[in-house]
């Protein structure tokens, strides 16, 4: 088996000196489909610290939400196999656990938010009971107390009228609101780590807004690492510290976030980032990463990226780049990093008209 | 809620008109003579006849008749009598225990075992239980009743000596193989809707969630699988129930059992008009007060159905 194991210390988002709060270490997750074996993820790392917003930005079908849930162990197995790798919380392997103890730390130290709130949250209960679950299961509360309990976890994510609508069911909220309720079911016992899985996806952009901003707080407020799960640009550079951005199942570029929009380091991030549609452009078509990820029974020998990538050569094409630094605290998988971080790497392929690779829907339109 | 209940209410005077008058024109579409079947090989004289007819108002037209029907039970509570000159109430009184007995029995029987049998097969998921199931409720499902009742009265009956074969004579006891052939259906088709259900619900986004929060797996099944796929179940037995108020005509006989589904038989087959009638009307009675009842009970489990 390859290893991407990087060099101590180059692990992403690693202080000297201080032991993570949650630090994951060349993890590799399996599908066993009818297909063959999918190889969700490759060989991630990472670490968070407290107080600490890592967002860990891809494609779908990148692997990212099946990060999320190896990290809470609520992935579905089988299908899905832990084939190696380790995941540790304060120094403590949780994939070694029994699953007795990993329950206990489950929404109590490490707690998830969904993207979807409403098929999330249980329709035939009330909000107030699903939250105050969290206080009667794991605190031991009489239910009167886990019930004033929950109504001050209402309040706190700014439902207005807490006290009344603790009684009402999921459906008879707003999407916005809903979400709040996720977030006050996530936090309620103040949890060590926070994943967000695309917390914002299912709402409107005003809304987003609003729902990000409440995370933020109660990231600042609480001390939490938080870990937050999306493809949308535009939320990771409001809230982000640090950046890992997956592809195929592996980590391409991790840095902070004002390195990775700044000063991208590997040609898969400057695609992404090219890809924004900006209001200054004269026209012109949108400029997408050309071609499909790879799937994930049948991955391309080399970099995983090599087939999309304009600066590809027969040495991406055959061996596979490691995760190394391009600069303090910026690490990037490609051969080329350095050229691609200068702005200085030769184009293997005809760039189209209109910048990056593309799709051109005009070529592709029927006669 | 009350105006809901109100309007169902207003909704069953249709619908048991209609369902009268439809059973009341089947009835009155059996050729033949009533009064001459009644008599049998006996002779009988016209005058006899003449004044037989004229009590169960056999000459009028056939709209005529069912008025006259209807007014009674409106007006006198009179749901007619028997040529014998039994009030239809009588019999239904005596006939209804058996009937609502069998039916009683059967429903306990196949809640728990459909329900209990589709929960296991759910979590056993593909292992042997499952399997069982899965084929033994196919086999529940389309062997006819009259194998299984005659299946059940050999081995149980016969050969074990456990429970009487036939009649109302033992208690509670009489009533479990009836009730068991009876059930056979329903249990083979509860286990499987049981079972879909909670595979499904087991899948949703809010058991992981629960799982998500730390709950033991138990907690996860019971409290946020489980109610959620019992829903339809609810439907499922409330409609059962009802049907089987109406009575089995195969079961009642193979066990000769005195119920509503013999009566109804014998009532049909002696041109009994007002008794087909009477007992049909109870059924239909039954039928849309457990669907009424199985309307609010959705509501109770399934907070997003409001009523309006």
């Amino acid at each position: 088996m390859t290893q991407s194991q990087t060099p101590a210390g180059f692990t992403p988002g690693t202080r000297p000196g201080e032991v993570p709060l949650l630090e994951v270490k060349d993890l590799q997750v399996e599908f066993r489909t009818k297909a063959g074996v999918a190889k969700a993820i490759n060989g991630l790392n990472f670490s968070l610290h407290a107080g600490e917003t890592l967002a860990i930005l891809g494609e779908s079908g990148s692997g990212k939400s099946v990060t999320a849930q190896t990290i809470m162990g609520i992935l579905d197995m089988p299908p899905g196999k832990i084939a190696g790798g380790e995941i540790r919380y304060r120094g403590e392997d949780l994939l070694s656990m029994d699953e007795e103890s990993r329950r206990k730390l489950r929404g109590v130290k490490i707690a998830m938010i969904f993207q979807d709130a409403l098929s999330s949250l249980n329709p035939v209960l009330p909000v107030g009971w699903q939250i105050a679950e969290m206080f009667r299961v794991h605190r031991g509360l009489k239910r009167k107390e886990a019930k004033v309990k929950a109504v001050e976890m209402m309040q706190r994510v700014g439902i207005p009228g807490a006290e009344e609508r603790a009684g009402d069911f999921p459906h008879q909220f707003s999407g916005g609101m809903r979400q709040r309720i996720m977030i006050a079911m996530a936090i309620a016992l103040d949890p060590d780590v926070l994943i967000a899985d695309e917390p914002t996806t299912a709402l409107d952009v005003t809304v987003q807004a609003q729902v990000m901003r409440l995370l933020k707080d109660l990231q600042t407020e609480f001390n939490m690492g938080l870990i937050l799960i999306t493809h949308d640009l535009g939320v990771v550079a409001d809230v982000a510290d640090k950046i890992a951005v997956m592809y195929s199942g592996r980590v391409m570029e991790a840095a902070d976030v004002y390195e990775i929009y700044g000063r991208p380091g590997h040609p898969y991030t400057q695609g992404l980032l090219n890809s924004i549609p900006r209001i200054d452009d004269e026209g012109g078509r949108l400029r997408a990463i050309s071609g499909l990820p790879p799937s994930l029974t049948d991955m391309p020998p080399g970099c995983p990226f090599n087939p999309r990538c304009e600066f590809a050569t027969d040495r991406c094409r055959t061996e596979r780049p490691e995760l190394r630094p391009v600069a303090e605290g910026h690490l990037s998988a490609c051969h080329y990093a350095e050229d691609v971080y200068a702005g200085t790497a030769t184009r293997t392929r005809r760039p189209s008209p209109t910048g990056a690779g593309m799709i051109d829907v005009s070529e592709e339109a029927p006669q | 809620m009350t105006r809901y209940i109100i309007r169902r209410l207003l909704q069953f005077i249709p619908v048991i008109l209609i369902s009268t008058l439809i059973v009341y024109a089947l009835v009155f579409a059996i050729p033949g003579d009533p009064i001459r079947a009644l008599a049998g090989d006996r002779p009988m004289s016209d005058a006899v006849r003449e004044t037989l007819r004229e009590q169960y108002n056999l000459d009028d037209p056939f709209l005529i008749q069912y008025f006259k029907y209807i007014w009674g039970i409106v007006t006198a509570l009179d749901f007619g009598s028997t040529f014998n000159g039994r009030p239809v109430t009588d019999i239904i009184q005596q006939r209804l225990p058996v009937t609502a007995t069998l039916a009683l029995v059967t429903l306990v029987i196949q809640t728990l075992m459909g329900i209990i049998a589709g929960i296991l097969a759910a979590l056993y998921r593909d292992r042997f239980f499952d399997r069982f199931v899965q084929v033994s409720t196919v086999a529940m499902v389309a062997l006819p009743t009259l194998v299984i009742g005659f299946l059940l009265q050999l081995i149980f009956g016969l050969n074990l000596g456990w429970f009487p074969i036939a009649g109302v004579n033992n208690g509670v006891s009489s009533y479990i193989l009836p009730a068991l052939t009876m059930a056979a259906v329903s249990t083979g088709i509860l286990a499987r809707l049981v079972r879909s259900e909670l595979l499904d619900s087991l899948k949703s986004d809010y058991v992981r969630t629960a799982t998500a929060k730390g709950m033991k797996r138990s907690r996860v099944i019971t409290r946020h699988g489980l109610r959620n796929s019992l829903i339809p179940a609810v439907t499922f037995i409330g409609a059962d129930l009802a049907s089987m108020l109406g009575g089995s005509i195969i079961v009642e006989t193979i066990f000769n059992l005195p119920g509503l589904g013999q009566q109804v038989f014998a009532s049909i087959q002696g041109q009994e008009g007002t008794v087909v009638v009477g007992i049909v009307t109870l059924f239909v009675l039954f039928f849309v007060v457990i669907n009424l009842i199985v309307d609010l009970l959705y509501g109770l489990l399934d907070p997003r159905i409001r009523y309006e």
